[in-house]
């Protein structure tokens, strides 16, 4: 077991670094939100926010690539996520064409770079 | 429990399923490629669920920095959670439900999750809407454990042209789900003005960056709703 889970100090960082992170967030939601209703006025702004900050993760991605990410060019990545939702809009909504042609712009002009 | 199967099924109902399972293949290959045993990843996957937050939980332990760091990195990239769950669980609510009720569901919230929720609870009867989440939520679970698994055990063998192409996916299908799930003009002006504003706050290097671009820009977009509503009002 222990050689599956590895060293009882790198559960402990996934935890205290991974885990509960992730988990004071989703349960402060929990607790403010439990008396707001569905039709309330305050849902409207916080979707937006909940939107918002999305966007800022998806631009995140974009404008600082993490890993193999990097060594896209910034042209090619931003060209593949403008392709995927183009794609997206002429297919009436289809998220699986738009992610599939974004990820052949993105993979088509890897291999033409070389 | 017809409806925590009828949730359950649902995961097949979906593209973004796929989408999770690269992306959690390409989670299970770079926990390989970091040094992390498998026990580990899949322990992420079941605890920390959330893909984002895995990827640099991964990549800044796997980089040499403390526990601190990597903690610090993941609080903020996980701030979105809140107004999600605060936004989602009003659709699962009714007038018995207790707090406790809705502990797992909110456990199981992530992007996926959420966008989903909007999607299909409202044709799920309310008061089989929890069971119905357990189930979506299972299902989601059990595809990217499986996933990860097979991406640790392949890490080897895949191309590094791969691992871009899955990085990829997070930001397309993100951008996509949530364009699709937009209801409002607020949702629309939040999703552009997000990603517009992003760019500019991360020059100062606040450290909180995410969180100033998305409550400015989510009020932004509440402000040009409310205004519209009252000029027409």
């Amino acid at each position: 077991m222990s050689e599956f889970f590895g060293s009882p100090h790198a559960l402990l960082v996934l935890v205290l670094a991974g885990f509960l992170p992730n988990e004071v967030w989703r349960m402060a939601g929990l607790w403010f939100g439990a008396g707001v209703d569905e039709g309330s006025e305050v849902l409207v702004w916080v979707r937006a926010v909940a939107t918002a900050i999305l966007a800022g993760v998806i631009a995140q991605i974009l404008v600082q690539p993490p890993g193999a990410l990097a060594g896209v060019p910034d042209w090619l990545r931003y060209g593949a996520v403008a392709a995927g939702f183009a794609v997206f809009m002429l297919t009436r909504r289809s998220i699986f064409a738009g992610v599939v042609s974004g990820e052949i712009v993105l993979l088509a002009g890897k291999w033409w770079l070389g | 429990m017809r409806a925590f199967a009828w949730g359950m099924s649902s995961v097949a109902s979906t593209v973004l399923t796929l989408v999770l399972f690269a992306t959690y293949l390409g989670i299970g290959a770079l926990a390989h490629d970091s040094h992390f045993s498998l026990g580990w990843v899949l322990g992420s996957t079941l605890l920390v669920w959330a893909g984002p937050a895995q990827i640099i939980l991964i990549s800044t332990l796997g980089s040499g920095a403390t526990a601190v760091q990597a903690a610090i990195a993941v609080t903020v990239s996980a701030i979105r959670l809140f107004p999600m769950v605060v936004s989602v669980l009003p659709l699962m609510k009714t007038p018995r439900t207790k707090r406790r009720h809705l502990v797992l569901v909110t456990h199981f919230i992530a992007v996926t999750l959420w966008v989903e929720c909007y999607r299909l609870l409202p044709k799920v009867p309310r008061e089989r809407r929890i069971a119905f989440t357990h189930g979506l939520g299972c299902g989601l679970v059990s595809v990217c454990m499986v996933a990860t698994t097979l991406g640790y055990g392949l890490a080897a063998n895949l191309p590094p042209l791969f691992a871009a192409a899955i990085l990829l996916l997070t930001p397309l299908a993100f951008l996509l789900s949530t364009a699709r799930n937009c209801r409002q003009i607020s949702d629309i002006l939040a999703l552009v003005l997000g990603i517009a504003l992003f760019p500019l706050v991360s020059m100062l290097h606040t450290g909180v960056d995410i969180l100033i671009s998305g409550v400015t820009a989510g009020t932004i977009a509440y402000g040009a709703h409310w205004w519209r509503e009252r000029a027409r009002a």
